[in-house]
């Protein structure tokens, strides 16, 4: 295997072993508080809806897309989610937004669970649905990263087995463990992925402008694909600069340990996970 | 209308997320793009570099206004 697959793989394990954790949670939280075999068929039903959308995304973009359109419009997607994530880890990491936290995720499903209401007999729709939406939500943001990685690399088996080791990994400690999965450095693995997604995203959309011009041939970066390396080293510095830059001064501690200003930054997009 | 409503606002959700500013500043940064390349000044080095300059700028100059809005 070249280096480049094993990148592709690594890149695709990473992306989705953090959706993977997320949406874990989720399940759990609603297994242990209301019906696991609810739960479980919403994660089945998510599941079956994630391929049947894979399989088509995945066909049309290769059919119907010139590479250069693809790689323009993946790319520009692939690079707003980087940067969201990106964005996500500075403030976290200048004490400007509370970190990611699963248990307390965990915490609050399950209180949202318990006070929910019981139907009478058979399937208990709101594990069912909280358990479809979290899954659904979470997978298609990996779907996006397999098939985007995957066409780009020309080589989609070798993603879709990165995202495949992901989901064995994640499933595997949770069963391991039986509780939230909070002993991983989420905020930090999102970081890192992030910085990933930014990267590529970046060399992708900005190679896929030829598509504007006279033979849709895609821009050539200096060093050609090595150049990728070089905007991971940029992306990199710019967070750390940020980071330091934008480090709010240790304040009064609220009861969660963060300071009360990320505290309160967090709260509009709560429901959030990205 | 409900489904088309929570459909629209589904796809909003996964393609702009939580801070528009990141998507608009994507959108203009590669807009900018094909009007450069459209002058013939730059080659395909220089354009790639211009173009991987503006989604630096155009990611900084968002979260700079962000953290002053959440400042205030």
């Amino acid at each position: 295997m070249s280096a480049a697959t094993w990148g592709l793989v690594a890149a695709t394990f990473a992306a989705c072993f953090v959706e993977m954790v997320e949406a874990t949670t989720i399940v759990m939280a609603m297994g242990f508080t209301r019906s696991w075999r609810s739960a479980l068929t919403g994660v089945a039903a998510a599941l079956g809806l994630l391929v049947v959308v894979t399989s088509a995304a995945g066909y049309a973009l290769d059919r119907w897309f010139p590479q250069t359109a693809l790689q323009l419009v993946v790319g520009g997607l692939l690079l707003i989610f980087g940067l969201q994530w990106l964005r996500k880890a500075i403030l976290r990491a200048s004490g400007r937004k509370a970190v990611h936290d699963e248990d307390a995720i965990y915490r609050e499903r399950t209180a949202a669970a318990e006070a929910a209401g019981r139907g009478e007999t058979g399937l208990d729709m709101f594990s069912f649905m909280v358990s479809f939406k979290g899954v659904f939500l979470e997978g298609m943001e990996v779907v996006f990263i397999v098939i985007t990685f995957g066409l780009n690399a020309k080589d989609v088996p070798a993603a879709g087995v990165g995202a495949a080791a992901a989901v064995v990994a994640v499933l595997g400690l949770a069963f391991a463990v039986r509780r939230p999965l909070s002993m991983i450095d989420e905020n930090l693995l999102k970081y890192g992925v992030g910085l990933l997604l930014a990267s590529f995203g970046t060399f992708w959309a900005v190679e896929g402008i030829g598509v504007f011009r006279a033979g849709r041939h895609g821009l050539a970066w200096p060093g050609g694909e090595a150049a990728v390396l070089g905007l991971l080293a940029v992306w990199f510095l710019l967070s750390r600069l940020f980071v330091a830059v934008l480090r709010v001064p240790a304040g009064p501690e609220s009861s969660s340990g963060a300071p009360d200003r990320a505290a309160r930054a967090d709260a509009p997009d709560r429901e959030r996970t990205r | 209308m409900r489904f088309l409503r929570a459909f629209a606002r589904f796809w909003y959700d996964f393609v702009i997320g939580d801070d528009w500013k990141i998507a608009a500043g994507v959108a203009c940064a590669l807009g900018l793009l094909p009007a450069a390349l459209e002058t013939h000044l730059l080659g395909d080095h220089g354009l790639a570099l211009l173009g991987g300059a503006l989604v630096v700028l155009a990611f900084s100059v968002g979260l700079l206004v962000d953290v002053r809005r959440r400042g205030k």
